[in-house]
């Protein structure tokens, strides 16, 4: 049985008992994503894409989806490595919403903040254009569609802003399972909201996680987005993030790599109107032989644009950190200003990095630049630090640290800022003397 | 500004000045290509049953190829049957042995595109060997430089004389599979530049060979093959332009270097076919496959390149840094204007250790031209030490033009150092302003900024060729704003 076979025979399972089953043009998306998996399969090395990330590992797997999510009794959320943030809470377990654990607070009038399935199942079609097929998205991306069970849908009407963080915690604790979470976060004119997504399983176990999240920012709408992968190390993270933005709206995008063996991120988002801004963050730490990709996409669709994007990745071990960064400007977006940085350094004889910023450029009043870096620590810095009384291990870590600092420092929502400070420390060899010069 | 544009505007659209046909009677095989025709290649050339056997595997195995789809340049596909793969002037047929000799038709060619022969010869103290379509005509310094062991004739030359050193080397860099131009070119190629410097000896003059395209429909597969030998320098001169033509002209031409210890060569090349019309008709496929093979410990290979011409290019000149301590270089300036399309780049494989590779690419696009950096930095396991710098800029002018960068870094070695930086920008109004409120015009003063964009990669080239390529910039783009 080919792979392609298995997964169609997991849809004839499984297309049943999922949510919206009954929702027309639901049954029409699911079949779309199903078919454009099957045209392809999934894709290879020979796919220009997926040139240095090989997802045979995956493919071979047999995952399998949940689409009733959780039998599994609650996990101890703590023991996965979630703390409570402050601000509020949704927490799906195995896939689906867990109400028992989420903590959701007061909102403001005619803010939906609620399960997807909750949605399909009371009023689907406000979900329906929010569906549409995105060619920005990958095979994975049809994938979700065709399987996805449940996410997060938040929409925030005219002008409304909540100020506390939306925490969404996504946790796997069965084995070989396949979850395809999906969320949709609608931000009308002028409205801003901060909304971190948090993936974890419990440690040891391999799974697969499928996710796609899409942004829209409506004129002058602020959307600050966070996602902090903490997969078990055994696990398998591919995730899509695909913002659509209008007039005057500014995007965060923060994305920071910690987990899984291997772990696949396509963010993009696509100016659809003037004055748009858009920050893209990153941070990866790998080691042992994780593997971790970041293919980010930025269309300057439209004049007067603004994109700043800074990616950074630490590899240690015998992993291996993969960065492509588009930047296309379109015909018609003139005075576009768009920057992009991505630095890695290797920490150990086995990493491995392959980097690949890429310009498009079809217009000419333009102000673009991109640089890539790979390479080790200073040693002119170490000679300083040294010269200073520092022991070299101690300068070493505090350099390794400094390097991270600039991409977690760009982090707005404090409690994960100062939280992720505390897990680069913890893993840096001396940390706590580190800390004390900090 | 706009009345300066639109006058500006037709400076852009000037006729290309190189553009006429020379009549020569051409000695042409017939259309198409198989087996036969290779054979008769090969058997007109008198080769070697060796040069058939490579030619003919290298046609079976591109027989199971196809072309290359990932450059980003568009055109309609090429009919390789409809194609004249062997065309020598009637007039060379004997080999003229000094210029006296040579058709004076085809020098006054050579005088229109200011390359006077024996005014090189004797001012410039340079050795042209000059290559019409497919087969060298025009030889000299020869003698001078066998005095000192250097060999430096015809491919079709050395295969006779020299059979063992084209033996050895040819496909060593580039093998009859490396990719579908090159193994077509390993099939059929006609002629090209041979050069073999000796142990010790650094070569005392520029060598130089002019290309030229000229019969009607005849694809030019040109293969050039340098050696230096340890210890050994030359510096390489190539400089292309070719007459109008209407339909499309395919030239798959392949270059190999090997560079063995302590060897350097300096490879450089003003590139200016004819780009086609401003409605982007006719023009030359320009699909070259170059690689140097830095064998030798602390060999030095530099690639210098200013294409200004063709429809099409598609080239990556590029080293092999097999050798300890050895250096890659690749300077780059590439103009594209009308509906010209380039895409170019290099490699720079880090092999041995403490390698060290720079590369700087000034791409210029103005009208509809669209232009692509593509390069490839890859540091092997083995490359400890290996250090790369890479800067790619582009300017742009014109709001209809295109410009790319696809830079692939692929590190293995965590004591390598690699950066690269790129930026994509137009012409600053502040930047105009300065220089017309100085009093220079606008044409001038596009043309002082453009130059100054390439300075870096101008100061490269050798001296009599750095004069061309800033005339060349200057005739293909002066006076475009952006």
């Amino acid at each position: 049985m080919t792979s392609t076979d298995r997964i169609l025979a997991d849809f004839i399972r499984a297309a049943p008992l999922l949510p919206g089953a009954g929702v027309a043009w639901l049954t029409r998306a699911r079949q779309a994503g199903l078919e454009r998996f099957a045209q392809t399969g999934f894709p290879t090395p020979r796919d220009e894409e997926w040139k240095y990330t090989s997802v045979a590992s995956i493919e071979k797997r047999s995952f399998t989806p949940l689409p009733n999510g959780a039998h599994a009794a609650p996990p101890e959320l703590n023991a996965l490595a979630f703390p409570h943030f402050p601000g509020h809470c949704v927490v799906f377990v195995n896939g689906r919403y867990s109400p028992a654990l989420s903590a959701v607070g007061l909102l403001p009038p005619g803010v939906a903040l609620e399960s997807v399935a909750d949605t399909l199942e009371r009023a689907p079609d406000a979900l329906e254009p929010l569906f549409a097929a995105d060619n920005r998205e990958t095979v994975f991306g049809a994938l979700n569609t065709a399987f996805m069970a449940d996410g997060l849908y938040l929409y925030l009407p005219r002008a409304t802003t909540i100020e506390e963080p939306i925490h969404l915690y996504f946790v796997v604790t069965n084995k070989n399972a396949a979850i395809h979470p999906r969320n949709v976060i609608v931000a009308e004119e002028g409205a801003r909201a901060t909304v971190v997504e948090h993936y974890a399983g419990t440690h040891g176990v391999a799974y697969l996680t499928n996710a796609v999240t899409r942004i829209f920012a409506g004129e002058q709408a602020a959307v600050d987005h966070y996602k902090l992968q903490q997969e078990a190390l055994q696990a398998f993270h591919v995730a899509g993030i695909h913002a659509t933005q209008d007039r005057g709206s500014r995007l965060w995008s923060h994305s920071i790599s910690l987990g899984a063996e291997i772990a696949r991120n396509d963010i993009s988002t696509t100016f659809d109107a003037e004055g748009c801004e858009a920050t893209l963050n990153g941070l990866y730490l790998a080691r042992g032989r994780q593997h971790v990709d970041h293919h980010t996409r930025i269309d300057h669709a439209k004049p007067g644009g603004t994109s700043r994007e800074y990616y950074r990745g630490l590899l240690d071990g015998a992993s291996r950190g993969v960065f492509n960064g588009k930047v296309i400007v379109h015909p018609q977006a003139q005075r576009t200003d768009a920057r992009q940085l991505n630095h890695n350094l290797l920490l150990s004889k086995d990493a491995e990095v392959d980097t690949k910023p890429q310009l498009e450029i079809y217009a000419d009043d333009v102000k673009c630049t991109h640089g890539a870096t790979v390479g080790q620590l200073d040693d002119a810095q170490l000679l300083y630090l040294r010269s200073r009384g520092v022991d070299e291990a101690v300068a070493r870590s505090l350099l390794v640290y400094a390097f991270a600092r600039d991409v977690i420092e760009r982090i707005r929502v404090g409690a994960l800022r100062s939280r992720l400070e505390e897990m680069l420390l913890a893993r840096l060899p001396q940390g706590e003397r580190v800390r004390a010069l900090a | 500004m706009t009345t300066t544009a639109t006058r500006l505007d037709e400076l852009l659209r000037r006729d290309y000045p190189h553009g006429f046909v020379t009549n020569l009677e051409a000695d042409s095989l017939a259309r198409g290509l198989n087996e036969d025709i290779i054979g008769l290649i090969s058997a007109r050339k008198r080769e070697p049953q060796f040069m058939l056997e490579w030619r003919l595997k290298a046609f079976r195995h591109w027989l199971t190829m196809t072309e290359p789809g990932w450059a980003s340049v568009r055109h309609p596909p090429i009919d390789y049957q409809d194609i004249v793969y062997y065309s020598a002037p009637k007039s060379g047929k004997d080999g003229p042995k000094s210029l006296d000799e040579v058709d004076p038709e085809l020098l006054r060619m050579y005088e229109k595109l200011g390359v006077p022969l024996q005014e090189r010869e004797r001012l410039a103290g340079v050795a042209v060997d000059a290559v019409l379509d497919s087969v060298s005509v025009g030889t000299t310094f020869k003698a001078k430089l066998a005095e000192l062991g250097i060999v430096f004739c015809s491919f079709s030359e050395a295969v006779h004389e020299h059979p063992e050193l084209v033996q050895k080397y040819l496909g060593s860099v580039v093998p009859y599979t490396d990719n579908f131009y090159a193994t077509l070119n390993s099939a059929v190629f006609s002629d090209g530049s041979f050069c073999y410097i000796p142990p010790g000896v650094r070569c005392p003059m520029e060598l130089s060979t002019y290309f030229r395209i000229n019969a009607k429909d005849t694809g030019q597969f040109e293969r050039t093959l340098i050696i230096a030998d340890e210890g050994a320098y030359v510096s390489y001169l190539e400089g292309c332009t070719a007459p109008v033509r209407d339909e499309n002209q395919l030239h798959a031409a392949v270059v190999e270097l090997i560079a063995l210890d302590n060897a350097r060569i300096k490879y450089s090349t003003v590139q200016n076919w004819y780009p086609g019309d401003q409605e982007g008709k006719g023009g030359i496929y320009n699909f070259v496959t170059k690689r140097g093979d830095c064998r030798g410990a602390n060999s030095h290979i530099s690639w210098t390149q200013v294409e200004t011409g063709s429809a099409i290019t598609w080239k990556y000149p590029s080293c092999i840094l097999r050798g300890d301590n050895s250096v890659g270089e690749f300077y780059s300036v590439a103009l594209t204007n009308h509906h010209q399309q380039a895409d170019t780049g290099t490699k720079m494989i880090h092999i041995g250790r403490n390698t060290r590779s720079t590369i700087l690419s000034k791409g210029i696009s103005a009208g509809h031209g669209s232009n692509a950096y593509r390069g490839l930095v890859k540091v092997l396991k083995s490359a400890a030490g290996a250090r790369n710098y890479t800067q790619c800029d582009s300017l742009l002018l014109g709001d209809q033009c295109r410009a790319h960068t696809f830079p692939y870094i692929e590190v293995k070695n965590a004591t390598a150092k690699v950066e690269h930086e790129a930026s994509t920008a137009r012409i600053g109004e502040d930047q105009l302003f300065y220089c017309m409120q100085r009093g220079l015009s606008a044409e001038d003063a596009v043309s002082m900024i453009v130059n100054g964009f390439c300075k870096e990669v101008f100061k490269e080239l050798p001296m009599e060729f750095a004069v061309e390529a800033q005339k060349l910039l200057g005739v293909n783009l002066e006076g475009s704003i952006g």
